[in-house]
C-alpha cells in the first residue's frame, strides 16, 4: 500500500515503521495519501514508476556501479594526449581533501555567519585568480568558460548598448556554439579570419568588420589551436579606437609564464579553472570565471555572485557577505543582470587551495615545464615521415596542431590505431576546422614525461609505417 | 516537547587569516614535476622564444605557503562552514537539503570516472555512457516526457534552455517577433522570469488569488497571441499544490503558446505526480537537489531538461544514445539550439544521482515523497502554535506538501526582531540559516522551511524546540537577537552599505588593500 512500505531505507530516518506511524498519529492522518489528496485523482500517476529494481545495500550499489565503471579506459591507464577545453593536470592530494569535506561538499547559500569559511575560500579564490590575471573583481565561477565569454558579451552589450561581437575563428567551435546561442535574439557572434599560415588575427579583416556597432572583440590566449597571440595589443588599439571593448579568454596555468590580458589592452578576462586543480571527469570539471577591473560599469554588469571582504561588530575580525546583490536576478528578477543560480563553487575552492599549494613559483615552474615538454615533442613529431608539426608558425603554450596530410592516413584511422597502443591521440580538428586537412590538436602537460612523449612518438612511427601507400 | 536543544554550542571560530597574510617567503607547497634534463636541453631557453612582450616579467603575486599550513588553513574555513551533511539543514525551504551519501563520493574518486578525457574514443568511454543513458531513462519515467539532456549545469540553466527551447520554437516557426512574451508566477523561483529575460522575452507576472495559489483569471488576462510560453513551478514556495495546474496549461496551449514545469521543488512528488499528467510540453529536475548529490556550496550542480519529441529536436548536442550495441554521441540534429555548456555536462553529478536512484528504486522515490510531506506537517502543526509566527495563507483549508513559507510580522510588530534577526540567531543553536524568501518577499518577513525525508522526527523536534526558543528570546531581550550571531564562525558584519559602496567593497585582497591601506 502506498506510504507503507516495510523496507527501512537508511537515507530516510522516518522510513522505519514505528517511528512514521508515530508522525502519523501526531498530525492525526493515516498516511501520506491523506495529505496528497490535495492533489486531484487525474493528475496523480497512479502507477508505480517503472525504474530499474534497487540495489538496496551500499555492497551490491557499488558493485553495480564499479561494474559500468569497468567499461571505461582512463588517462593514466592510457596515455593521454587530450586537451582542448579539458587537460590532464597533476591535482595535489590537499586539494582532494579540502573539497571532499563535507562542511564545503555539503555546504549551500547560508550567510557569511555559519559560512564564513565558505565565503573566505571563495574570496581567496577571487583574490588569488585576480592575481593571476592582475585584475581586481572576480566572479563566483560560472558553469564553464563557454559561459564566461557567453556573459562577458552580454555585459559589454548592456554597457554599450551595441549588439555585434566579433570573435577570432579560431576560438573553440564549441564556446563559440554556446556564445552564440547565449547572445540571441538580437546579439549578433561574428567571426573574424586568421592567418592561415601563422594562426594570428587577421587585422585587415578585423578593421574591415570594426564599427561603431562593435560592441566588444573576443580571442583565445593561448588560442584553441594551441598558438599564443601576439597581436593584443594592436587589437586592443583597434577596438578601443571604435569604443569596443576586449575580452580575452585565457588558460590559466599559463599566467606563471605569460603576459596577462589586462597588460596588453583586455577590459574583460576570462577562462577555465579546470586546470587548476580540477580532475577532468568527462568534460565535468569546467568552471568559468570572468575578471575585470574594479569600475562600478563593469562591477554593476556582473549576473554572478561576488563575495567581498568587510568588517564585522567585533574589532579586528574579517566578515564577509554579498557584493551588490541588487544586481542579481535572486534580488531583482527579470529586472536583474541575466540570471543566476547554482553554478560551480566547490570547483572554486578547488582552485583556492591549489593556487595557494602552487605560490608563485610553482606556477612559474609548471609554465615553463609545459613550454619545455611542448617544444621537446614539437622537435620529436617532427621527425616523423609525412608529418607536419608545428601546422601554425606562431609560437604556442601546451599544444599544438600536427597535420598528417602527407601520411595518407586520417586523423581517426590513426587515433584508432593508437588505442592498440594504449594511447589517447590528440583531438582530431577535421571535422571543426576541415581547413586544416587531417590535423589534431595534441597537449602536453607536467604529468608528461620524456618516456610518454617517445612512447607517442615511437607509436606514431608505427603507425605510420604499416599505413597504406601515401595518396 | 522534549526536544534537545544545543544550548552550549559553540562554532569554531579561528579568526582565520587571508591566506595572503600567512605568506612567508619562499615558502612551497607542492613541487612541480621537472622535465628530465634532455627534455630541458632540446628545448632551450623557452621563455626568450615567446613572442615580445608575451613573456610574464614577475612571478605573480600568490601566497607562499608550506603544506602543512595550506591545509590547516583550508580545513579551519571548512570547520566554520556548516554543510548539510554535518547540520539539521531543514532551514533551506525551496532547495531540498538532503542527505549526500558519501558511497557515491568514493564512486565519483574512482579513476575510472574522475579521469575521462570528454574527447575520448567512444570505445573507452561506455561505461559513462551507459550511466547517462540508463539515468536519462530513469528520467523520463519520472517526468513522463520523451527526451531529456543533462547539459545544462544547474536548475537555472536548465531554465535557460527551455527559454531557448522556447525560443528555437518560435524561431522555427517565423514567429518569434510575435510570440515576444513568457507568463511566470510571483512565487515561482525567480529564474523562471530572469532566465526568458535574458533569452529576450518579455516577461508577465501573475500573483496568488486569496487561496494562494496563482489566479487563474490573471491568465486568461494574460494570455494573447503574443504568449510564446508559461514557466511555472507547482507547488510553488508556499507548499500548495495547485490543483488547476492542467487547467492553466490548457489556458496557455489555446492560446498557442508551450508550457514549461519547473520541478526543482520535485523531491515530494516522485511517483506521485509527473509532468505529462499535467499536460506540460516541457519540465526540469535540479538533478543536485531531487536526486541527493550535495550543492557544493552552490555548484557543480546539474540540470536535467526534458520535453515532449516535438520539441527533442531543439535539445542541446551532443546526446547520449544506443544503437543496440554500443553507446555513442549523437550530434547530427540540425535544428537543435546548439550547445548551453561544453562537453556533456557536470557528469559527476549525474553518476551520483544515478547512483542514489539506483539505491532507492520505484518504493524509495515514493517513500522520498511520502516522508517528505509527513515531516512538512508535522513540522507545521508544532510551529503553529509559536508565538509571534505564522504561515501563509493560513486558513485557507489546504494542506501543505513539502515545505511552507512562514512569517514573522507578528513578531517584528511585538519585538522588532525581524526574520533576518531570527535568521542570524538560529546559527547559534548549530543550524544552519534558513532560506527566507527570494525578493521581492510579498510575504512579509518571511522563513521557508522543507524538512524533507533524510530528516528524523528528532532532527523536527529539535528545530521547532529551537524556533521556539527565538521566538521566546526576543520577547524578553530582542536587543539580545538583534545582535546575533553570538557564537557563529563570525560577527554580525558592522556595515552592510559598504558592499553596496564602490570605494569600500573588495572581491579581492589586492581590492582591498587598496581601499583599505592598513
Amino acid at each position: 500500500m502506498a506510504g507503507l512500505s516495510e523496507k527501512v531505507y537508511p537515507y530516510i530516518a522516518n522510513s522505519a515503521p514505528e517511528l512514521k506511524k508515530r508522525m502519523l498519529d501526531a498530525i492525526g492522518l493515516k498516511s501520506a495519501d491523506d495529505i496528497f489528496a490535495e492533489i486531484p485523482e487525474h493528475l496523480r500517476y497512479g502507477k508505480q514508476l517503472n525504474v530499474p529494481k534497487p540495489l538496496l545495500s551500499e555492497y551490491e550499489l557499488r558493485r553495480h556501479v564499479e561494474g559500468l565503471l569497468a567499461k571505461n579506459h582512463f588517462a593514466g591507464e592510457y596515455l593521454s594526449f587530450l586537451g582542448a577545453g579539458t587537460w590532464q593536470h597533476y591535482v595535489p592530494a590537499v586539494v582532494d581533501t579540502i573539497i571532499e569535506r563535507d562542511e564545503f561538499l555539503t555546504a549551500y547559500v547560508g550567510d557569511a555567519y555559519a559560512d564564513h569559511g565558505k565565503f573566505q575560500a571563495m574570496f581567496e579564490m577571487a583574490s588569488q585568480v585576480g592575481e593571476l590575471v592582475d585584475m581586481d573583481v572576480v566572479n563566483t565561477p560560472t558553469y564553464d568558460w563557454a559561459n564566461a565569454i557567453a556573459i562577458a558579451c552580454r555585459m559589454t552589450a548592456r554597457m554599450n548598448g551595441r549588439k555585434q561581437i566579433l570573435v577570432a575563428e579560431t576560438m573553440s567551435p564549441a564556446r563559440f556554439a554556446v556564445v552564440k546561442n547565449y547572445c540571441l535574439p538580437d546579439i549578433a557572434v561574428e567571426k573574424v579570419a586568421f592567418d592561415p599560415k601563422t594562426g594570428l588575427m587577421d587585422l585587415g579583416d578585423l578593421k574591415a568588420k570594426l564599427s561603431d556597432k562593435t560592441s566588444a572583440v573576443y580571442f583565445e590566449n593561448p588560442s584553441y589551436l594551441g598558438f599564443i597571440e601576439s597581436q593584443g595589443e594592436e587589437i586592443a588599439k583597434l577596438a578601443h579606437a571604435q569604443g569596443a571593448e576586449l575580452i580575452v579568454g585565457v588558460d590559466p596555468s599559463s599566467l606563471g609564464v605569460l603576459t596577462p590580458p589586462v597588460r596588453y589592452g583586455a577590459d574583460i578576462t576570462v577562462g577555465d579553472l579546470q586546470p587548476l586543480g580540477i580532475h577532468m571527469q568527462w568534460g565535468g570539471g569546467l568552471a568559468g570565471f570572468i575578471a575585470t577591473r574594479d569600475e562600478p560599469k563593469y562591477v554593476a554588469e556582473y549576473p554572478s555572485l561576488l563575495f567581498g571582504l568587510t568588517e564585522t561588530t567585533k574589532e579586528g575580525e574579517y566578515g564577509f557577505g554579498q557584493v551588490y546583490y541588487e544586481r542579481t536576478s535572486y534580488a531583482s528578477r527579470e529586472r536583474g543582470k541575466d540570471f543566476i543560480g547554482t553554478t560551480t563553487a566547490l570547483y572554486g575552492i578547488a582552485t583556492a587551495v591549489y593556487l595557494s599549494l602552487m605560490g608563485p613559483q610553482g606556477m612559474r615552474d609548471l609554465g615553463v615545464g609545459i613550454l619545455q615538454r611542448l617544444h621537446f615533442a614539437t622537435k620529436e613529431l617532427a621527425k616523423l615521415p609525412g608529418v607536419k608539426v608545428p601546422v601554425l608558425s606562431a609560437p604556442g603554450f601546451k599544444e599544438v596542431l600536427v597535420n598528417f596530410d602527407g601520411t595518407g592516413l586520417k586523423v581517426s584511422e590513426i587515433n584508432h590505431k593508437l588505442l592498440e597502443h594504449h594511447i589517447f591521440g590528440g583531438k582530431d580538428l577535421s571535422r571543426e576546422f576541415p581547413a586544416l586537412g587531417q590535423s589534431a590538436l595534441f597537449a602536453f602537460t607536467e604529468v608528461h614525461q620524456k618516456d610518454d612523449i617517445m612512447k607517442l612518438v615511437l607509436a606514431l612511427d608505427e603507425v605510420l609505417t604499416h599505413a597504406p601507400a601515401m595518396a | 516537547m522534549t526536544a534537545r536543544v544545543r544550548k552550549d554550542y559553540q562554532q569554531a571560530r579561528w579568526n582565520e587569516p587571508i591566506v595572503y597574510e600567512l605568506s612567508l617567503p619562499g615558502a612551497r607547497g607542492v613541487l612541480v614535476p621537472e622535465p628530465e634534463p634532455e627534455v630541458q636541453a632540446a628545448a632551450g631557453d623557452v621563455l626568450k622564444a615567446l613572442p615580445a612582450g608575451m613573456a610574464r616579467k614577475e612571478l605573480p603575486n600568490l601566497p607562499e605557503v608550506s603544506q602543512k599550513h595550506v591545509l590547516a588553513h583550508y580545513l579551519h574555513l571548512s570547520q566554520e562552514t556548516l554543510g548539510s551533511n554535518i547540520t539539521n539543514d531543514i532551514s533551506e525551504g525551496t532547495c531540498t537539503m538532503k542527505y549526500n551519501p558519501r558511497i557515491n563520493e568514493t564512486l565519483v574518486q574512482d579513476p575510472r570516472f574522475c579521469e575521462l578525457h570528454p574527447d575520448q574514443d567512444e570505445d573507452t568511454v561506455q561505461g559513462i555512457l551507459e550511466i547517462y543513458h540508463r539515468f536519462a531513462k530513469i528520467i523520463k519515467e519520472v517526468s513522463g516526457m520523451d527526451d531529456v539532456t543533462f547539459q545544462p549545469g544547474g536548475g537555472n540553466h536548465a531554465v535557460y534552455t527551455a527559454a531557448s527551447t522556447v525560443r528555437a520554437y518560435w524561431m522555427a516557426k517565423g514567429q518569434l517577433a510575435q510570440r515576444n512574451e513568457i507568463i511566470t508566477t510571483i512565487f515561482s523561483h525567480p529564474c523562471d522570469a530572469a532566465a526568458p529575460a535574458t533569452a529576450g522575452f518579455k516577461v508577465i507576472t501573475l500573483y496568488p488569488d486569496k487561496q494562494g495559489v496563482p489566479d487563474i483569471e490573471a491568465l486568461k488576462a494574460a494570455v494573447s497571441e503574443h504568449t510564446a510560453a508559461i514557466f511555472m513551478t507547482n507547488p510553488e514556495d508556499l507548499g500548495i499544490f495547485n490543483p488547476r495546474v492542467d487547467e492553466f496549461v490548457k489556458i496557455v496551449h489555446a492560446a498557442g503558446g508551450l508550457c514549461f514545469y519547473d520541478q526543482a521543488n520535485a523531491n515530494a512528488f516522485l511517483g506521485v505526480a509527473r509532468a505529462a499528467e499535467a499536460g506540460f510540453d516541457m519540465c526540469h529536475f535540479n538533478v543536485h537537489k531531487t536526486f541527493g548529490t550535495p550543492h557544493g556550496g552552490e555548484g557543480p550542480a546539474n540540470g536535467a531538461f526534458c520535453c515532449r519529441k516535438e520539441l527533442s529536436q531543439f535539445l542541446p548536442v551532443p546526446r547520449v544514445e544506443y544503437d543496440g550495441k554500443k553507446y555513442f554521441l549523437n550530434s547530427n540534429y540540425p535544428n537543435s539550439i546548439g550547445k548551453v555548456r561544453d562537453f556533456m555536462g557536470t557528469a559527476c553529478v549525474i553518476l551520483k544521482a544515478y547512483a542514489w536512484t539506483m539505491m532507492m528504486g520505484a518504493d524509495g522515490l515514493r517513500e522520498c515523497a511520502d516522508i517528505s510531506v509527513i515531516n512538512n506537517n508535522y513540522m507545521l502543526a508544532q510551529l503553529e502554535h509559536v508565538k509571534g509566527l505564522d504561515y501563509a495563507f493560513r486558513g485557507n483549508g489546504i494542506k501543505r506538501q513539502e515545505q511552507a513559507r512562514y512569517t514573522w510580522e507578528q513578531l517584528k510588530k511585538d519585538t522588532g526582531v525581524g526574520t533576518d534577526d531570527v535568521n542570524n540567531r538560529i546559527a547559534d543553536y548549530g543550524i544552519e540559516h534558513y532560506w527566507t524568501s527570494h525578493h521581492p518577499w510579498v510575504i512579509p518577513e518571511p522563513m521557508t522551511l522543507e524538512p524533507c525525508e533524510t530528516y528524523s522526527i528528532d532532527d523536527l523536534d529539535e528545530y521547532c524546540a529551537v524556533i521556539k526558543r527565538i521566538s521566546d528570546e526576543a520577547y524578553a531581550d530582542p536587543d539580545f537577537i538583534k545582535a546575533a550571531p553570538h557564537v557563529s564562525a563570525s560577527h554580525r558584519r558592522a556595515n552592510d552599505a559598504a558592499l553596496d559602496d564602490p570605494a569600500q567593497w573588495a572581491v579581492t585582497w589586492r581590492a582591498y588593500l587598496k581601499k583599505h591601506p592598513r
